[in-house]
């Protein structure tokens, strides 16, 4: 088993280094000098040329691309990602400083989704059939469809606007967390009442589960010993992918209620066409992803004894 | 099971073998058995009213994109100082925008720009994600290696993430927006078709093939590929619906479709400038997202169901 695990770390290592290689590989595609972001607009003519020139060779754009490349890797495997073209603060005391605030979001809206994907799905899955199956599935269904930003501004209009009871955007006490962790949780967790419903029907129909009803086993510890235990070990996977979900779609709901997170950070990059942001913010959610999967992928050797690694 | 097996995308899991059979319980069961499964999934779908009407909705909202120039009743671009944010009347259906373009018109040629890059999208990253999933399950060895950690890597970009790193780098048209939703596609088509392959390909029926001297490419494309296109066709479809999401969110965020042409997201986008005022130039554009990313979603649940007993095997 510890053979797996570190196997399993070590494979995430290449993912990693594959990811900023690839950001790295983006951001020498796009049109455009980074360099001319540089210049101050009141320089005209040969002061510019010259200034451009200095630019150039301050942050080693004349280099060929293999020894820029390295630059770049060395640098951002030391977390240093550069700096913002546009306000010349490092970006990775932006990040730092963002990185709690998309946290605090993120922590709330899977808290969220997961309690609400796993209630719901179990709760259908039991009641297989009936109509608070059909409504939990329609739930699920219109929380898998819905555009995030479409439901945010609803939720504004309608309690930011309307009602008046909740602030419609920006940083603040727990009220301001109340909109966007009801969005980013239910956008995600349509997906997970789905997959837990799916996986608890799996489990309901096996052999064992028929014994134990047999026996005589009452209803009730016949669903929390026998069905819950095994329904919900695929489950621990899908939490992988949910924070997956909340982080991409945190970057739409954080750009939305203007919360100073990550997301914001990386849209605003893109906006501005600050590509040291862009890949600086880009592999923070790419990073963040692989070690959720490696940290997932862990947990089910320990929760799940029947999975056997060579 | 095998660790380095993915997970599918947790709504897209297929449902257990109980869901089976169960919506042609009138028909008599060797007449069941004696039907093509063709013709069996469809009287599986036809079952489904949820998904019949989201066919229907696609029907409408296709025909209205198609039609465009007819079902519209103005120039979508057609701006106009005298009416501008005027409320629905017998002229404007919908009212209009705030520099006086008919809003009813703006969203029909919307539907237009939504389907053609969703469809078009999907459609070429559905065909390469496939071709790479079957070279990668197929081949094994080092390609496969090589091939699911190129894979890997483009998982560890959720969903809309890779598509903004992306337009940040080649800037947002119209070109680039489709082959973002190509690339889009192709990591979970090339998983799932791989995982499919991989257990097709030790079937006693590819055996054989091989033993009768069939090429590598006929056993590929005639006798694997056929078998797993029911995954293939329900996944295709479910990532319409997300590419139909992420051109949205992308024009809503001002990186898809430019204005003025209109597209539902960035017709969104602007409208919410306007949500005190005219609170349906944001309303309307997004109901229509939400509907036909539902609809699509209804669909593909029902065809999931319908050919679920080619899952089984």
């Amino acid at each position: 088993m510890r053979q797996y695990i570190v196997k399993r770390l070590l494979l995430s290592i290449p993912t990693i280094l594959g990811a900023i290689t690839l950001l790295w590989f983006l951001m020498q595609l796009a049109p455009g000098d980074p360099a001319l972001m540089f210049v101050p607009p009141d320089f005209q003519g040969e002061e510019a040329e010259a200034y451009l020139a200095k630019v150039n060779e301050l942050y080693g754009f004349n280099d060929p691309l293999p020894v820029q490349y390295l630059r770049y890797m060395r640098n951002t495997l030391q977390f240093d990602f550069g700096t913002s073209l546009r306000t010349m603060r490092p970006v990775s005391e932006d990040l730092l400083r963002r990185i709690p605030n998309s946290l605090r979001l993120g922590v709330s809206a899977f808290m969220v989704s997961t309690a609400m994907g796993i209630a719901l799905g179990v709760l259908a899955a039991i009641k297989r059939g009936t109509w608070v199956d059909s409504a939990l599935m329609v739930f699920a269904l219109v929380g898998v469809s819905m555009p995030n930003f479409w439901f945010a501004y609803v939720l504004i209009l309608l309690f930011g606007l309307y009602l008046r009871i909740l602030p419609p955007s920006g940083l603040g006490g727990l009220k301001h967390m109340i909109l966007p962790t009801i969005v980013l949780g239910y956008t995600s967790a349509g997906y997970l009442t789905r997959y837990v419903r799916s996986s608890m029907l799996e489990v309901i129909n096996h052999d064992y589960v028929r014994t134990a009803r047999a026996k005589g086993v009452a209803e009730r510890n016949v669903l929390i010993k026998h069905v819950l235990r095994n329904g919900l070990l695929p489950v621990v996977n899908v939490l992988g992918i949910n924070v997956a979900f909340i982080l991409a779609g945190s970057v739409i709901i954080e750009t939305l209620f203007a919360w100073p997170g990550v997301g914001l950070y990386l849209i605003d990059g893109v906006v501005g066409r600050d590509f040291p942001v862009v890949q600086g913010a880009g592999l923070l959610i790419a990073t963040s992803v692989v070690l959720v999967n490696l940290l997932t992928d862990v947990m089910l050797v320990y929760v799940d004894p029947r999975i056997r690694y060579e | 099971m095998s660790m380095e097996q993915p997970v599918p995308d947790p709504g897209l899991q297929f449902d257990s073998a109980v869901d089976v059979g169960l919506g042609v319980a009138y028909l008599a069961d060797d007449e069941f058995r004696r039907m093509s499964g063709s013709k069996r999934a469809w009287l599986e779908f036809r079952r489904n009213r949820f998904a019949l009407v989201g066919a229907a909705f696609m029907i409408f909202i296709t025909f209205m994109g198609v039609f465009a120039p007819i079902v519209a009743t103005h120039d979508p671009y057609a701006q106009s100082l005298r009416k501008r944010m005027k409320p629905p009347s017998a002229e404007h259906w919908l009212g209009t925008d705030e520099v006086g373009r008919d809003f009813y018109s703006r969203l029909v040629y919307g539907a237009r720009v939504s389907l053609f890059v969703g469809i078009v999208g999907t459609a070429a990253g559905v065909t390469l994600g496939t071709i790479v999933g079957l070279i990668s399950g197929f081949f094994g060895g080092w390609t496969d290696t090589l091939i699911m950690r190129v894979i890997d890597i483009m998982y560890s970009f959720p969903g809309i993430v890779l598509a903004i790193v992306m337009v940040a780098a080649l800037g947002p048209s119209l070109f680039n927006l489709i082959l973002v939703l190509v690339f889009f596609a192709i990591p979970t088509l090339a998983r799932i078709v791989r995982g499919n392959i991989l257990s097709l390909k030790e079937l006693d029926y590819a055996e054989a093939a091989r033993a009768m001297g069939a090429g590598r490419l006929r056993i590929m494309f005639h006798h694997l590929l056929p078998n797993t296109l029911a995954p293939i066709i329900v996944y295709a479809t479910l990532a319409v619906a997300g590419s139909i999401l992420v051109t949205a969110s992308l024009g809503f965020l001002g990186l898809g479709v430019q204005p003025p042409q209109a597209e539902w997201g960035n017709i969104l986008s602007n409208g919410r400038q306007y949500l005190r005022k005219a609170p349906m130039l944001m309303v309307y554009p997004g109901a229509l997202i939400f509907l036909t990313v539902m609809s699509i979603n209804l669909i593909g649940d029902a065809l999931r169901d319908a050919l679920d007993p080619y899952l089984q095997s």
